[in-house]
């Protein structure tokens, strides 16, 4: 028990989770935003909009992340020299927010879809009717619902970006993934404790997200 | 003046009465193979109510929904208080801001209260002050007998309440034409009154009304005009009385047979 408990003051656990949850919550406000974006276009009347759309999704949602992470410490930062920060750590930190967004934002964008699917044709036909044009008419009448139908598909993508965050790992990010790989290294007599510590602090962490988007989804529902 | 002006531009024969508001030239349609509207010509002047009436299939929905584009046509013309509908874009929302629509199932915003789904229109189309708006839609919920649900969202009403609200929504844009598409049909028996009373008052205060529907007590009490479709043509028109005591076409009089006989 001591030298699980020696883990701890060798070692700052707490502090890797930090950046794990760091990492999830600025992805997710630009995954989010982005996301949208995207599915604006692909519900939009503009048939170039709705293939940039479509074509997008299918690239990012079926690369691998680790790949894309790997590409923007790789090629972006050492090959391009594209830099989000002077500073060395904080580039990297970046780097994998951006490698995140970009991959995640095509599961919310799918999954804000299947929120508009909820949406029954007669909304937009209503909005339309009383002389809303596209933007307008997504914005206060098609989004809002579609946002309300989707949080439970749109808590799933929060789900597996908050585990995705250890991908970031591979792109020099000091995250709890590095840590636990360091540990397993050094402390090689506690491999299963530490491997059972890290699945635990990501269940504690996971579990709250799920629990809230289940009651928010309910909460939220549009009555029809 | 010259003689070849007589047939008039249409700006300068814009916004006189004898022009019909509601003109439809030659309009057809095509779902795939299927010709839903065919070589339809419809004049509708102000003022005037008219009835389209037909069995289900006749394509009299599709041509209800073509007069604000919710239906694109293939070809042919529809033009609105002079106007030819625009295809896309601000010009088509500008023009439909001034036709009200009606649908069979309410589509009221399911998100927002009723107030709300009166004064959106007014507020984020017309651009009027939120409290004018808020005074307006007071005004016309009370007018259909629904101002005490004004709090509440469309999902607590009941159907009838829920269509009166819809109409309000459509008068809030102050509309130059009304379209009805089936109002009732969607409609416990017990509710389908209170919706046309309202439905009727409007026709008597002089709205010009394009109404898809079933009902012949209404057609007899408010229209000017019976449209009779059949198989995406119109068959026959006529005066309300006339047409249902005496139908011309064999389509007709089969149709009348079948929905009279009970």
């Amino acid at each position: 028990m001591d030298g699980f408990l020696s883990l701890f003051e060798q070692y700052d656990v707490a502090g890797a989770f930090w950046i794990n949850i760091q990492l999830t919550f600025w992805a997710a406000i630009w995954s989010l935003l982005l996301g949208t974006l995207l599915a604006l276009f692909r519900i939009s009347p503009i048939a170039s909009l709705q293939w940039f759309g479509a074509t997008y999704v299918n690239i990012f949602r079926n690369t691998p992340l680790t790949i894309i992470i790997a590409f923007g410490v790789l090629a972006l930062f050492g090959q391009l020299f594209v830099s989000l920060s002077e500073d060395f750590n904080l580039n990297f930190f970046r780097l994998a927010i951006l490698g995140l967004s970009l991959y995640h934002a095509a599961f919310v964008c799918e999954a804000i879809r299947s929120g508009v699917n909820t949406v029954p044709l007669g909304q937009a036909e209503a909005a339309r009717a009383i002389g809303l044009s596209f933007l307008p008419a997504a914005r206060l009448i098609i989004l809002p619902q579609a946002f309300r139908g989707a949080i439970a598909p749109l808590g799933n993508v929060l789900i597996a970006l908050t585990k995705n965050s250890t991908v970031a790992a591979a792109g020099s990010v000091a995250e709890s993934a590095g840590l636990m790989k360091t540990m397993i290294e050094f402390r090689s007599d506690m491999v299963i404790p530490i491997f059972f510590t890290f699945a635990l602090g990501f269940v504690i962490i996971v579990i709250p997200i799920g629990l809230l988007t289940t009651w928010a989804s309910k909460k939220l529902a549009v009555a029809r | 003046m010259t003689r070849d002006t007589q047939s008039g531009t249409p700006s300068s024969a814009s916004n006189s009465p004898a022009q019909p508001l509601v003109s439809l030239k030659n309009v057809n349609k095509h779902f795939g193979e299927l010709h839903v509207l065919k070589d339809i010509n419809l004049e509708v002047a102000r003022g005037e109510v008219v009835v389209v009436i037909g069995p289900s299939g006749s394509g009299k929905s599709t041509l209800c929904r073509a007069i604000n584009r919710l239906e694109t046509i293939d070809n042919g013309e529809i033009r609105i208080d002079g106007k030819v509908l625009p295809a896309e874009g601000k010009a088509l929302a500008k023009l439909r801001a001034d036709v009200g629509m009606v649908f069979q199932s309410f589509n009221l915003f399911a998100h927002k209260s009723i107030l709300e789904n009166v004064t959106l229109g007014p507020v984020k189309v017309k651009g009027m002050k939120v409290n004018a708006a808020k005074d307006l839609a007071m005004s016309l919920l009370k007018r259909v007998g629904v101002d005490n649900q004004a709090q509440k969202l469309p999902a607590q009403l009941s159907g009838g309440q829920q269509q009166r609200v819809a109409i309000a929504r459509a008068l809030a844009m102050q509309p130059k034409v009304m379209l009805f598409d089936e109002p009732t049909s969607a409609l416990d028996p017990e509710m389908i009154n209170e919706v046309l009373d309202a439905m009727v008052s409007l026709a008597k205060e002089g709205m010009t009304m394009i109404v898809v529907t079933h009902e012949m007590g209404f057609a007899r009490k408010a229209a000017d005009r019976v449209i009779f479709m059949a198989d995406g043509q119109i068959v026959e028109q006529a005066k309300p009385e006339e047409f249902f005591t005496n139908p011309q076409s064999d389509r007709a009089k089969d149709f009348l047979g079948k929905i009279l006989a009970h």
